[in-house]
């Protein structure tokens, strides 16, 4: 059937309807763990999986707080091809390029189903060219806590890992060796996993204040390491220089200003990339210059809002995961640096998730197309190459949310008249800012009406289309494969889109 | 009109396809210093190509050619038939390359019915200042333009932050363009990091009387456009005088926030406003 | 004879042109799965207007538009005719 964004889903699934749809529906909880015995402290890994008597076919959880640092992922995967367990179910909040382990597992069938929210890397060529047995799940970041919860995705064991444990089991992100901050991916695997193992590489006596919370926890597993720090930093720290993103940025700042958006007490969530980053120097030069200060910013946290923080810009930082390790000291000392886990940042059924609070979020975007539907899941070709992480989650949740991208990438256009993949569906998107041009989603009339008159470059998505196509020639409809290798979530469990098997080699 | 121009080099695929998204009032695309002796040929063609059939082309189209009289000036001046160029900048103008190229066009033009080519007089030698008075008037130009690298390289000295050492020619290319309409365009500032730096030589380059600069990346043009434009206050105070002088236009001078306004006044309040709408400040 | 033009950087292409005993086109580019009929054509149509023939052009792509590729070739010719 064609769901609520016109996409083909298949009849056994359960279509989208529309991003408010979720409001008709009952939040559905299974019961959270009831642990009786005591915390148990391991040293190897087989220990583990001998105890925990881990068989084919069971589901392990991750997170990704360590990004590309993490040696969790791979340790334990590592372990699971030396047993050669077959038809294992993967759940990481995100896969990324350095798991490497992960290539063989899928080619060889020891993994054959994935639930994630954001993977690039050789696994995801790999599964982009259909090697993967079984589905790959694209969820959002408070889509996968509602999965967990739900009992939709259940977790056979949670490995979580933990940059410093307590004696009796309670654990915390922001000290230790591999100290990398918040742990807000973990919260919904640790409370409500089958098993819960967190693996670290420091232990103390007595932890005072914690965010896992020990009485979930049935086995700490302690290593030598459980990652390299370095590897957290998202690699894009510095603003850009390079002048079109620059007059992206700008453009950006002075609309939000115009918009009347950047006044006291407002709040905001911003990409990591460069031009993101532009976005908040710009912003942060609008509030010093009218004397303004935010409620919050949120999200995954960089250097610069903790700056932001710390000059008394903003009231509070809400942080679901630290982009660099100022991020982490940050959240290890200051108490207005406060730590969200996926469920408070971006469940639907939460009662009053971050996401919903915020007045606006500026994106980026691999496509976009005339309905202002937005891709971020693959490239225009169908390579896997991110996924939406909490994209969908806060563009449903801003008043505004505002795209950011130059129309053309290497001669792609950025619009097209269908995305190839929909991470996050247009109704949720307002506003779209490229270098030669400004679209705004016809459904907000208001936005409309308040930019009539202003001297900013507005126009319609279409004639920016064409405009592009001037300039880059009209680039040939691209066909996928037929097989489809798995499926975009949206964030209340229904199907957004599929996700089919690239045609084209590089 | 200008207060901020641009050079991209003639070479580069990637500057030229963004090169009408710069908010610089005018692209000076390079076929001379910014490309070597080898891909002379490929620049021009690429610049060639760029400028009949990309859909999208900057407000304004300069063209520096190569050096007049040397091996590629005429396979460059070729470019001017393709109808979009409205400015030649002109490599180390004197008053014997001012003739030379003013008689070469008048035939180029006749011959090929183009219409007069507008120039622009790049100032980079010494006898090129020297000479200004006697090839200034000249009904080509339309702006003198300063080369500071070349001509302190000419003089053999230095460049330094403060610019002592251009003041000379900064005065004289000011006063001669002052003198026959002409734009007075500044230097470009090299230090392409330092937003300080470009901010405070800009400002000086105004305070004495220019009135555009080149800049050589597109992340300079923001500062140059905001100091070579009138400010809000400026053209506050110049739409006050207008409104004052239009409602009793037979009174000579008139009094304005305490202080004697006259006809270079009111003059000076026209070209405030005249600048303003021509940058849409209005 | 050989001429060489362009380069690898990107939305830029490097053109090689020689003769050969029939014309013949190789295109090696970024975003051939969308533009491979239109580079093919600016090559061809280039080519034709210069009533070049029996050669071989290989190009390889960086997301260069049309007046890329077309200046890139103009100038390989050019230089293969200084190739004696």
């Amino acid at each position: 059937m064609i769901n609520g964004v016109g996409r083909f889903i298949p009849d056994n699934l359960d279509p989208f309807v529309s991003s408010d749809n979720f409001l008709t529906k009952e939040r559905k909880l299974i019961s959270k763990k009831n642990k009786q015995s005591k915390t148990v402290f391991l040293n190897n890994l087989t220990e583990v999986f001998d105890i925990l008597n881990i068989t084919s076919g069971m589901t392990f959880s991750f997170h990704h707080h360590l990004r590309n640092g993490d040696q969790v992922i791979q340790m334990v995967t590592n372990e699971i091809g030396r047993r050669n367990l077959q038809n294992i179910h993967l759940a990481p909040s995100s896969i990324f390029p350095n798991y490497t382990n992960l290539v063989d597992l899928i080619r060889n069938g020891n993994v054959t189903d994935i639930h994630t929210n954001y993977l690039n890397g050789p696994a995801a060529k790999l599964i982009s060219e259909g090697y993967l047995r079984g589905k790959l799940v694209m969820n959002t970041h408070g889509g996968r806590a509602r999965a967990i919860e739900s009992g939709d995705l259940l977790i056979d064991v949670a490995f979580i890992a933990c940059p410093v444990v307590d004696k009796n089991g309670n654990g915390h992100g922001s000290f230790g060796k591999s100290a990398c901050g918040t742990l807000g991916y973990a919260v919904s695997d640790l409370e409500y996993a089958k098993k819960v193992v967190l693996v670290t590489d420091t232990v103390v006596e007595e932890l005072k204040d914690y965010q896992l919370d020990g009485q979930y926890v049935d086995y700490v597993l302690v290593i030598d390491s459980i990652g390299e720090r370095s590897g957290i930093v998202s690699g894009t720290t510095e603003i850009t220089k390079d002048p079109i993103g620059l007059k992206i940025a700008k453009e950006c700042a002075n609309l939000l200003n115009f918009l009347g958006l950047i006044k006291n007490d407002f709040s905001m969530q911003t990409g990591a990339g460069k031009t993101s980053l532009a976005v908040v120097s710009f912003v942060e030069d609008i509030m010093k210059k009218n004397k303004i200060v935010g409620s919050f910013a949120s999200g995954g946290i960089t250097k610069s809002y903790v700056d932001m923080l710390e000059n008394g810009l903003f009231k509070k930082l809400y942080d679901v995961q630290c982009f660099d390790l100022e991020a982490v000291a940050s959240f290890a000392k200051n108490e207005n640096h406060i730590a969200m886990s996926a469920s408070e940042y971006g469940n639907p059924f939460e009662k009053n998730p971050i996401c919903n609070k915020l007045d606006f979020v500026v994106l980026g975007a691999t496509e976009i197309d005339l309905d202002f539907n937005v891709n971020v899941t693959t490239d225009s070709l169908g390579y896997l190459i991110g996924g939406s992480g909490g994209h969908a989650d806060i563009a449903y949740g801003a008043d505004v949310t505002i795209i950011i991208s130059p129309l053309i990438k290497s001669r792609i256009p950025i619009i097209k008249e269908k995305v190839m993949t929909v991470t996050t569906p247009g109704s949720d998107v307002d506003i779209l800012i490229t270098e030669r041009g400004i679209a705004i989603n016809p459904l907000r009339k208001d936005l409309k009406e308040k930019l009539k008159g202003s001297s900013f470059p507005i126009f319609e998505i279409g004639e920016l289309l064409e405009l592009t196509h001037k300039i880059t020639g009209v680039p040939k409809d691209i066909k996928s494969d037929e097989k489809v290798i798995g499926y975009i979530e949206y964030r209340d469990g229904t199907y957004l889109d599929c996700l089919r098997k690239v045609n084209y080699e590089y | 009109m200008f207060r901020s121009l641009l050079f991209i080099p003639g070479n580069n695929p990637s500057m030229l396809q963004n090169a009408d998204v710069f908010s610089a009032d005018a692209i000076i695309f390079d076929l001379e210093d910014a490309i070597s002796i080898n891909e002379k040929t490929n620049a021009r063609n690429l610049v060639k190509n760029y400028l009949t059939t990309s859909s999208v082309l900057p407000k304004q189209v300069v063209l520096r050619v190569n050096a007049y009289g040397g091996n590629w000036f005429e396979k460059d001046i070729e470019l001017l038939k393709t109808g979009k160029v409205d400015y030649l900048l002109i490599p180390k103008m004197d008053k014997l390359t001012m003739e030379g190229i003013d008689r070469f066009l008048n035939h180029y033009e006749t011959t090929n019915h183009l219409p007069e080519t507008k120039l622009i007089a790049l100032i980079e030698t010494s006898r090129g200042v020297l000479e200004l008075p006697d090839f200034a008037q000249n009904k080509r130009l339309v702006a003198l333009f300063l080369g500071a690298e070349d001509l302190t390289s000419d003089l053999e000295i230095k460049r330094s932050e403060s610019g002592d050492e251009i003041f000379y020619a900064r005065s004289k290319i000011i006063y001669t363009s002052a003198a026959n309409h002409l734009v007075a365009i500044d230097t470009p500032y090299t230090n392409i990091n330092s937003s300080e730096g470009l901010l405070k030589d800009c400002t000086y380059a105004m305070s004495i009387g220019m009135k555009a600069k080149a800049c050589i990346h597109p992340n300079q043009l923001e500062i140059v456009n905001k100091v070579f434009s009138p400010s809000e206050d400026e053209i506050k105070w110049a739409l006050a005088i207008i409104e004052i002088h239009e409602t009793k236009p037979n009174v000579g001078a008139f009094q304005f926030q305490g202080k004697m306004i006259d006809k270079p006044i009111i003059d000076r309040a026209k070209k405030i406003v005249e600048k303003a709408k021509k940058f849409k400040l209005l | 004879m050989k001429g060489i033009a362009g380069s690898k950087e990107s939305n830029d292409c490097l053109i090689t042109i020689e003769t050969s005993e029939k014309t013949k086109i190789e295109i090696q580019s970024i975003v051939g799965a969308f533009f491979y009929e239109q580079i093919l054509k600016t090559i061809e149509d280039t080519l034709t207007e210069n009533r070049i023939k029996n050669v071989l052009v290989k190009i390889e792509d960086r997301g260069a538009l049309d007046y890329t590729i077309k200046s890139r070739l103009l100038t390989a010719i050019e230089r293969m005719k200084e190739d004696v």
